[in-house]
């Protein structure tokens, strides 16, 4: 008999917790379309999420677009197909490694920024006194952030995109000995807007799944430094899980034809 | 006279937990009523639930007369601007300056202009001892005393109706305390505001309640003028008010 008893327990917290986010969700997104909408913070955390993001983004992109053209390299050889990497290259940066390296690498620096700067608000009550002052701390703290993080992610992958391509680039031509013209045309004439265009969507969704874990982990951080540290930890691991499985399902839809 | 603020059988619990088991509170208007008990007795759930931080359980809760107790929304914010809260560690905002602290009910709850704003922070800060100068100041660069002044410029920037304090001389050396102390009354007895207060510190207590209310187990086992607490006759609050380890009030060590 015991032993339903910690299951059960278990499946509580499970269905509190969802039910928990959903409405949290729920209020964070009409709050997006319900005024007063904060300009100046959503300007402010676009800085902060897609401006302060591109270094690390770049720097990722650049090196994981060469490793992919060494590896198509190396693994074409073997069937004589080894003139395919500029091909390659695009299609698996613009449709796959993009998106998931620029949103795992934003998770990282992003949800647990957000996740640590709301939970410390939450834990030396700055978000009560944010409701004492008539101020709704969904409107204010998390609309921003969210609005910020759905349009910069597209643009911080469009860029990624291009780093990464040149990052195989820059391999195919100086290791592998590729013509730089040729496998410039290749590239052009093998990609096409649809590949380009999931990548973006696939981004914008990242960008929503990043704050949204973020905000939401912050919000219900409890306790002092050990809570905040949690709800950081949190934050990041939750993000990275479900960016990966939205890109799965993302995949399976935008690919389906 | 229709109370300022009244709570009629409030309770609130959190899982198994029982921390409000039924709270009777009136406050009349321009008085000032402390809540006293000792830490974990539901003192700021008290409060969070008057302010709609937190929704109680059971029970009602009128201001001015109008429930409150599930107003969510434009009609709690509109409620809210009758009110002014000092917390218990000043939770000034971090990312502002201490002008743009206080001037923030003023800015972004009642779309104020920034520079009249300003002019209004500066002048609520002079009224609780700080100068112009600390006005560019971020709140980490003062101290826990002067933290607390801003906090309390702060709740008085909007002339609320209605001002709640939450352990206002908490972790303040003695006379940092009593110079808190004097600004609430002060301030207070300028504006002819309401206030609640909560604290577990006699002195402090003493000094600018009209009325006293003991809070213990989540129910009001006392509620009388601050003159009569000496004369209680209620073992509990002779018990708290002396700092006795002995009595009927038993020190729950594990929660």
């Amino acid at each position: 008999m015991n032993i339903f008893a910690p299951i059960g327990r278990a499946v509580l917290v499970l269905l509190a917790q969802i039910g928990r986010l959903s409405l949290f969700t729920w209020s964070a997104v009409s709050g997006v379309f319900r005024p007063p909408i904060y300009w100046w913070h959503i300007l402010q955390q676009f800085l902060r999420i897609g401006y302060f993001s591109l270094p690390v983004v770049g720097l990722t992109a650049f090196f994981t677009g060469g490793a992919l053209a060494l590896q198509i390299y190396l693994g074409g050889n073997r069937y004589g197909a080894e003139s395919f990497v500029p091909q390659i290259v695009v299609l698996g940066i613009t449709r796959e490694l993009g998106p998931i390296i620029a949103g795992l690498m934003v998770a990282g620096r992003v949800a647990a920024a957000i996740a640590a700067e709301i939970g410390t608000m939450r834990v030396t009550e700055q978000i009560d006194a944010l409701t004492t002052l008539a101020t709704n701390p969904i409107k204010y703290l998390v609309v921003p952030r969210l609005i910020a993080a759905v349009i910069s992610m597209p643009i911080l992958v469009a860029i990624a995109d291009i780093i990464g391509v040149m990052g195989g680039y820059v391999v195919a031509t100086q290791t592998l000995g590729f013509t730089g013209g040729i496998y410039l045309k290749n590239t052009v004439d093998f990609m096409t807007t649809q590949d380009v265009m999931s990548g973006l969507y696939k981004a914008a969704v990242f960008g929503f799944i990043i704050a949204l874990m973020g905000c939401y982990n912050g919000f219900h951080s409890k306790g002092g430094a050990q809570g905040v540290g949690a709800a950081t930890t949190n934050a990041v691991v939750s993000a990275s899980i479900l960016i990966l499985a939205a890109n799965y399902v993302l995949t399976s839809i935008l690919f389906s034809k | 006279m229709t109370p300022k603020i009244e709570l009629r059988g409030v309770k609130k619990r959190f899982g198994p937990k029982v921390v409000l088991d039924g709270i009777d509170l009136v406050l009349e208007p321009g008085q000032s009523l402390v809540v006293i008990g000792g830490s974990g007795t539901g003192k700021s759930v008290t409060i969070k639930c008057v302010l709609g931080i937190l929704t109680p359980d059971a029970g009602q809760i009128f201001v001015d007369g109008k429930e409150v107790t599930h107003l969510r929304g434009r009609g709690r914010d509109t409620m809210l601007k009758k009110f002014g809260m000092l917390f218990q560690a000043a939770a000034l905002f971090d990312s502002l300056t201490v002008w743009e602290n206080v001037a923030f009910g003023l800015i972004q709850g009642r779309g104020m202009a920034r520079k009249p704003a300003r002019e209004i922070a500066i002048q609520k800060l002079a009224k609780v001892g700080l100068g112009a100068e600390v006005a560019m100041l971020s709140p980490s660069e003062l101290s826990g005393g002067m933290q607390k002044r801003v906090g309390l410029a702060r709740a008085i920037a909007a002339d609320p109706e209605i001002i709640f304090f939450d352990e206002p001389t908490t972790g303040l050396d003695p006379i940092m305390a009593d110079v808190i102390n004097n600004l609430i009354v002060d301030t207070v007895k300028d504006m002819g505001a309401t206030t609640l207060s909560i604290t577990h510190d006699m002195t402090s207590a003493r000094k600018i309640a009209d009325r006293i209310a003991m809070l213990y187990k989540g129910k009001i086992i006392w509620n009388g003028p601050t003159k009569d607490i000496d004369s209680s006759g209620n073992p509990y609050v002779d018990q708290f008010i002396h700092g006795r380890a002995e009595g009927p009030i038993k020190m729950e060590v594990k929660a």
